[in-house]
Formats: C-alpha cells, sequence, structure tokens
C-alpha cells in the first residue's frame, strides 16, 4: 500500500471533485437499469428513507395520542394498526436493510478492493424485489393496514384479524427475498473477490460484520418466509395450523416466528457494530484493540443468535425447563458483544481523539448500545421478565438498541462515508448539532419508559391510569426533540450534496481501500486492483500527523 | 514506467508488484464476453457462482426445513392420525416417482460430465432427458393428486374422513399437499432451466470449456431430488408397514 507518510495537509487544497465517476450520467435509464454496487446503494438509500418517514409520522401520531391518559387522537383499532404499521415499516422496509443494503453496497466491494460485487445484476434485482414487497406493504396500508402488531401472533392473525394482514404478510415476504439474495451476494463476494494479499484478517471489521449479518440473512429468513406463507394458507383457507379450534397449534407459531426473528435483531445490530469500528479507529487514530477478537465476536453474535429465541416466550406456556436454557443461552449471546465493548473502549485510550460528527454518533452508540444490552440481560432473567413482560421496559430495550444503537451507527456511517459517496463534505457544524439533537432528544424519549414498563404500564395500550402520564409527555417531548435531530441530516445532506465543500479522496485521512479511490468513485472504483500487504487500521505512520481539522 | 523506475519510492516490493500486474493483466485476460467485468478470470467467476448457488441451497432448506418442522410438531402430537392419514398415499406412484427423480440426476450428473468433456450432442440429449423425466415426475403427481381428489383428501376443498379425528387428520393432508406443492413449484422451475440450458447447449454456448451454468444447475436439481428423499419416507411411509 502506498502509505504516503503525509506532511500537514490543507484538505481544502488537496481535496479534487473527481470529475469522470459513478455519477456522471445522469439519464434515468441509466439508475433503473443500473448494475453500480454504488448506485444500487443510493437507491436504497432513497426507498428505505420513504418508508421510515412513514412509519416516523405513525410513530408521531401514537405519541401525540399518548399524551393524555384516555387518548382521543385516534381510536383503539387505529391505534392498533398506527404501532403495526410503525413496527412492520421501521423492522423490514428500514432497519433491516439499511445499514446492509445502502452502506454495505456501496463501501463493501471497494473496501476488498473489488471492481463490483459477485452477482450486480442479482443486486439490482433485489432492489425491485424490494420496492415490490414495499408497494405491496403500502397497498395493505393504504386499504386500512393491520392491526396484529409487527408480530402477526396466531390466532388473531389468522383467524380473527379483520385487517389485511395477506398483503402485508406478502409485502414482507417479498421483501425477504431481497434480504436473502443480498446476503448471498455478500458471502461470495467476501469469500471470492478480495484484492491479493487481503487475506481474511487483514480485512475491515465493517466487512466482518457484514459477512456474519449476511450469514444471519441467508439462514433465517426463509425460516420467516415459510412462516408468513402458512398464515396466509390458514387464513385463506382455514386450515389448521395455528388456531386451536381448527387443531392448529399458536405457539408452533411463536417458536417459527421468533425463530427468524431473533436472528432477525442481530441482522439490524451487527452492521451497526461493524460501523462502529470503523469511526473509532480512525478518529483516535489507532488501531482496533484485539482485531481477531472483534471480528470473531460478530460471528459468535451470529451463531449463538439462532439459540436464543425462546426468550421472546418465556410466558407463552412453554416449558419452564426450555426458558432455562433459553435465559442461560441469552445471557451468553450478551458476552461477544460485551468483548466488543470493552474492545471499542480500549482502542480510545490513548489515542488522539477527533470529535468529528461521525465521532459524537460512535459513543453515542456505546453508550446507548451498553444501556439496550444491559436491559436485554435483565429481561433474560426468567424472575424479571414474568413482571415485564409486555411491558414499556421491552420497548425501551429494543428502542435502545435499535435507535440507539443501530440508526445512530448508520448515521455514523452515512456522514462518515458521505465524502465518498458524494464527493462533498457536509457542514460540519450542523452534523455536530444533529448528532447532540438526536442523543438528547431519544434519551428523553426513552429512558422514561423503562420507568413506565417496571411500574406496570403495558405495551400497545393507548389508555392507560392518569399517574403513568408525566412520563408519557416527557417522552413525547423528547420525540419532538429526536424529530429535528433526524430532519436536519435530511435538509444538510441534501444541501452538501451540491454545495458543500470538496472533499478529495480521503478527507478522513483514514486508512482502508475505500479512501484510495477519488471522491465521488469512478465506476469501476480502481484504476488497477489495489495489493494489500499490512494489517488494517494501520494508523501508526500516521499519528504523528494531525487530522488537520480546522478547515473541515 | 520509466518515470516509475526513476521516482525513489517506487522501489518497495508492493510498487514491483503493481507494475508486474499492470503488465501481466491484460495480456492473460481471457476474452470479456466470456468473464463478467466484475471479474478477473473464469476461474474466479466459475468459484463465485458455485458459492452462490451452494448458500442459495442452504437458504431453500432452511425454506423446507420450516415446513419439516411443523410436520415433526403435528406428527408427535397425532402420531396414529398421522399413521392413518399415510396409509391413504399413493405409495405405488410416489414410490415410481422416487424413481423417476433419482433416474433424473443421474441424467443430470451425466449431462454436467458431457459439458466437461465438451460432447455438445450428448449435454443436450441429457439436459433434455432430465426435464423429460421432470415432466413425467409432474404428470405422474398431477394423477396423484387427481387420486386424492377423488378420494376426498384435499382439505379444505372437498375432505371427508369418516374414522376418527377428522381434524388431525386432515392437519396431515395440508401438510402433505404443502409440502409436495412446493417441492412440485421447485421441480417445475427445474424443468424450465433444463429446457433453457439444452437450448443454450444446442447453439454451442458449453463447448468452450466453461459449463458453469450446467454445473450449478445440476447442484439445484439434485437438491431438489434431496428434499423428494425426504419427503417420501415423512409422508407415504408412515402408515404404510
Amino acid at each position: 500500500m502506498n502509505a504516503n507518510v503525509a506532511t500537514e495537509i490543507d484538505i481544502r487544497t488537496e481535496g479534487e471533485f473527481a470529475r469522470d465517476n459513478y455519477l456522471s450520467e445522469h439519464t434515468v435509464r441509466s439508475w433503473l437499469l443500473t448494475t453500480d454496487h454504488k448506485r444500487i446503494g443510493i437507491l436504497y438509500l432513497f426507498t428505505i428513507l420513504f418508508f421510515f418517514a412513514i412509519a416516523s409520522v405513525a410513530a408521531a401520531m401514537m405519541r401525540i395520542e399518548l399524551l393524555h391518559p384516555t387518548g382521543g387522537l385516534v381510536t383503539s383499532e387505529t391505534y392498533n394498526k398506527l404501532f403495526t404499521i410503525h413496527g412492520v415499516l421501521m423492522v423490514w422496509f428500514f432497519l433491516i436493510p439499511s445499514i446492509p443494503t445502502v452502506l454495505g453496497n456501496f463501501v463493501l466491494p471497494m473496501m476488498l478492493g473489488a471492481r463490483d460485487v459477485a452477482f450486480p445484476k442479482l443486486n439490482l434485482t433485489s432492489w425491485y424485489i424490494f420496492v415490490a414487497g414495499g408497494a405491496l406493504a403500502t397497498w395493505s396500508l393504504i386499504h386500512g393496514g393491520v392491526d396484529t402488531g409487527w408480530t402477526f401472533y396466531t390466532p388473531y392473525s389468522t383467524t380473527y384479524a379483520n385487517s389485511h394482514v395477506i398483503s402485508m404478510a406478502a409485502g414482507v415476504f417479498v421483501a425477504g427475498f431481497s434480504t436473502i439474495i443480498t446476503g448471498i451476494n455478500f458471502i461470495v463476494t467476501i469469500h471470492r473477490m478480495r484484492a491479493p494479499g487481503l487475506t481474511w484478517f487483514r480485512l475491515p471489521l465493517f466487512v466482518w460484520s457484514l459477512y456474519a449479518t449476511s450469514l444471519i440473512m441467508v439462514l433465517a429468513t426463509p425460516v420467516l418466509a415459510i412462516t408468513l406463507g402458512l398464515i396466509s394458507l390458514e387464513r385463506i383457507w382455514g386450515v389448521g395450523i395455528f388456531d386451536p379450534k381448527l387443531g392448529g397449534d399458536p405457539i408452533l407459531f411463536q417458536h417459527l416466528f421468533w425463530f427468524y426473528s431473533h436472528p432477525a435483531v442481530y441482522i439490524m445490530i451487527l452492521p451497526g457494530m461493524g460501523v462502529i469500528s470503523e469511526l473509532i479507529t480512525c478518529f483516535s487514530r489507532k488501531r482496533i484493540y484485539g482485531y481477531a477478537w472483534v471480528g470473531c465476536a460478530s460471528m459468535a453474535i451470529a451463531i449463538l443468535g439462532f439459540l436464543v429465541w425462546g426468550h421472546h416466550m418465556f410466558v407463552s406456556s412453554q416449558s419452564v425447563y426450555a426458558g432455562m436454557v433459553f435465559s442461560v443461552l441469552s445471557f451468553l449471546v450478551a458476552v461477544p458483544s460485551g468483548v466488543k465493548v470493552f474492545n471499542w473502549t480500549a482502542t480510545l485510550r490513548k489515542g488522539s481523539i477527533h470529535f468529528t460528527t461521525p465521532m459524537l454518533y460512535a459513543p453515542g452508540f456505546i453508550g446507548l448500545f451498553v444501556v439496550g444490552g444491559l436491559t436485554g440481560l435483565f429481561l433474560a432473567a426468567l424472575s424479571v421478565d414474568v413482571h415485564v413482560h409486555d411491558t414499556y421496559f421491552v420497548i425501551a430495550h429494543f428502542h435502545y438498541i435499535m435507535v440507539g444503537g443501530m440508526v445512530t451507527a448508520f448515521m455514523g456511517g452515512l456522514h462518515y462515508w458521505w465524502p465518498k459517496i458524494t464527493g462533498r463534505l457536509y457542514p460540519e457544524m450542523w452534523g455536530k448539532l444533529a448528532a447532540l439533537a438526536t442523543f438528547l432528544g431519544f434519551n428523553l424519549t426513552f429512558f422514561p419508559l423503562f420507568v413506565l414498563g417496571y411500574l406496570g404500564q403495558p405495551r400497545r395500550y393507548h389508555v392507560y391510569p392518569p399517574e403513568f402520564q408525566v412520563f408519557q409527555v416527557l417522552s413525547t417531548a423528547g420525540a419532538s426533540i429526536l424529530g429535528v435531530g433526524y430532519v436536519m441530516p435530511l435538509i444538510y445532506f441534501i444541501w452538501s450534496a451540491k454545495r458543500g465543500r470538496v472533499a478529495g479522496p480521503n478527507p478522513w485521512r483514514a486508512t482502508g481501500l475505500e479512501w484510495q479511490t477519488p471522491s465521488p468513485p469512478p465506476k469501476h472504483n480502481f484504476k488497477q486492483t489495489p495489493v494489500v500487504t499490512g494489517k488494517p487500521y494501520d494508523y501508526s505512520a500516521e499519528k504523528d500527523v494531525d487530522l488537520d481539522l480546522a478547515s473541515i | 514506467m520509466a518515470d516509475r523506475a526513476a521516482d525513489s519510492s517506487a522501489n518497495r516490493p508492493q510498487d514491483f508488484v503493481q507494475i508486474a500486474m499492470e503488465i501481466v493483466e491484460p495480456i492473460t485476460k481471457p476474452p470479456r464476453s466470456l468473464v463478467a467485468e466484475q471479474f478477473d478470470d473464469l476461474e474466479q467467476q466459475r468459484d463465485a457462482a458455485q458459492l452462490g448457488m451452494w448458500v442459495f441451497l442452504a437458504t431453500e432448506v432452511l425454506f423446507f426445513g420450516g415446513l419439516f418442522l411443523g410436520y415433526t410438531v403435528f406428527r408427535s402430537a397425532y402420531a396414529r392420525d398421522f399413521a392413518a392419514a399415510s396409509h391413504h398415499t399413493e405409495v405405488l406412484i410416489g414410490g415410481i416417482n422416487t424413481a423417476v427423480l433419482l433416474f433424473s440426476s443421474t441424467l443430470m450428473a451425466l449431462a454436467v460430465r458431457a459439458a466437461e468433456l465438451q460432447k455438445q450432442k450428448r449435454l443436450v440429449w441429457f439436459l433434455l432427458g432430465t426435464a423429460f423425466f421432470g415432466l413425467i415426475f409432474m404428470v405422474l403427481k398431477g394423477v396423484e393428486y387427481h387420486k386424492d381428489w377423488t378420494n376426498h383428501l384435499v382439505p379444505v376443498l372437498n375432505f371427508e374422513w369418516h374414522d376418527a379425528n377428522p381434524g388431525h387428520v386432515q392437519i396431515f393432508f395440508w401438510l402433505y399437499f404443502a409440502m409436495t406443492g412446493l417441492h412440485a413449484i421447485h421441480v417445475t422451475v427445474g424443468i424450465f432451466v433444463m429446457l433453457v440450458l439444452a437450448m443454450l447447449a444446442r447453439f454451442g454456448k458449453f463447448t468452450t470449456g466453461h459449463h458453469t451454468p450446467v454445473e450449478i444447475a445440476g447442484l439445484y436439481w439434485h437438491f431438489v431430488d434431496i428434499v423428494w428423499i425426504f419427503l417420501f419416507p415423512l409422508l407415504y411411509l408412515a402408515g404404510h408397514r
């Protein structure tokens, strides 16, 4: 690697906007028929933002409804539909695709020194399949939505619900194939398309996390597909699968559903962890502490994550002995996550820390993920779960992981790779303000929910005893701040795409092959295939060189 | 190149490797038409296609696995009813179909071998043969489903059961139709793939030593065969002793 030991460089003069890049062609056809992984990443970005917007509106309506103990904005049926659409869209149409299909698609081939993924046409197909699934889900929404909760528990969803369950299930079913295709593509790309010299243990940790995520994607998603198919079968034809009155078993549904959905939450967090490894190393100018441990921890989370699904079913009438086994395994799966947190923290030690916007999101992730992860352990304890299952405690727990963790990591990654994607820098001051706003808003929104859950307010209820109101009001106030924190980047990212400061190939002076190519990158990423000779995160050559942040 | 040699920083080993690659790459790269632009050579392309197919087959195992889990749960709950129900499956047709699929897999393996040996005519015939026996399977399946229909064994549509626990027996039969139906869909897709490949082979697409599509189609077809090997004993032989 020609790692130039550079002297003080003013980013302004070093920066060059690469004229002939992957964005150069402007026709609609060149976008809709592209096989370029970078463009496909951007297509996915716009699509998931669309669904994020709808799901956020649903959340806003819920939070407004919850301001008053007896509600008043919406009926119970509508409230049920709101939390269902919020969950379905956020889980399957925003979080699961988010980092893998946007940042992963864009950055993975470049990190490997490749020209594209292994199957570029399949990649485009996966986006179209995703859009088709989303169209089905939107169709269901327009025609009145679904009120079963994103968990589709039977026999309500199969026999008693009067809402558009099948079209929503069909939408998720179709979108699942998009996930599977992406997973296959990433696995084959990582196995077969690494640049010469790029051995497994020289890979950036983001690649390890995408690999582990892809393993889960391909193995877990088919089970969801068949489960949704079975729901539809029972709903359409009345065969007894899950409805006890027809001879079926409702707990069978829960086993099938959670066998997928627990690994699914690891699909939702592992890529975020990978991003954090990239951010922490770059902005402490230091190698990751315990590289092999962090990489293997990703694999351990993926494998162990398949063994703990029963912790969603402690009070479902499953055997207590099974519950004990699932509880122990759930404690075990927290260990590799803990290893990562310790290693990130140790990386910070004696590092040269630069608080850019991505580096505000990264420690935010660590703190919020620790809270979410610890409360997950509380829930994994049988005796505690009996009391807080199906309360706001669970809601707070998973929002700390998914929003405080994953969305934070997504924002951090988006800011970090934005200069590579667009060739321009976002405005740093606004970036920092937005990061702060989301951190404060997030905590104000979700911390009161831990208290609420502990005090006993059940989830999915829109009316509640008056003594809980103060916490609900705090939460809604926090949500408005959080909303501002998410709208700000929307505005300044769009602005910066055209008017931001030119970034140049490597504004962060980061290691990694993706930074060795112009910004925005040319269509085939590299003029010739790079050769890798050293370990990742080799900041030692640049440790005495300060990131000149004054000019950012 | 001369400039590079003159530059002192270019004397490190990695730069020489890079320079060597700049010279060697254009010479050794095979003609564009066979190798897709994201790959460096045919071998990488073939390896990627094979790994991709194996991973896809793993997803299919999990896909069918959900139904197998359902079968297991209900069979352990209603063992006697399942045995009684299984007694009414068409074992003879199922048995013949097993032989048909196994034979088709043999033909497929021979097709792959023919492709390796670049024997075009043989390849076309073996591919057509595989598709043909797949079609035989589907025809027999149709006959079988028709018999199930006349015997009033189709859940929801015309199911009648006059012995004990019709509800439980109906569960067996929807599982039977769901599992064999899903399998039949996969066989149908496979037949189409074989026909397309036969046509491509006829036009000489696989005579250049590059026959990866045949190999990976073979993997898929063998997988479909293996699924049937599991389906047959579980569904047909449970009650036949």
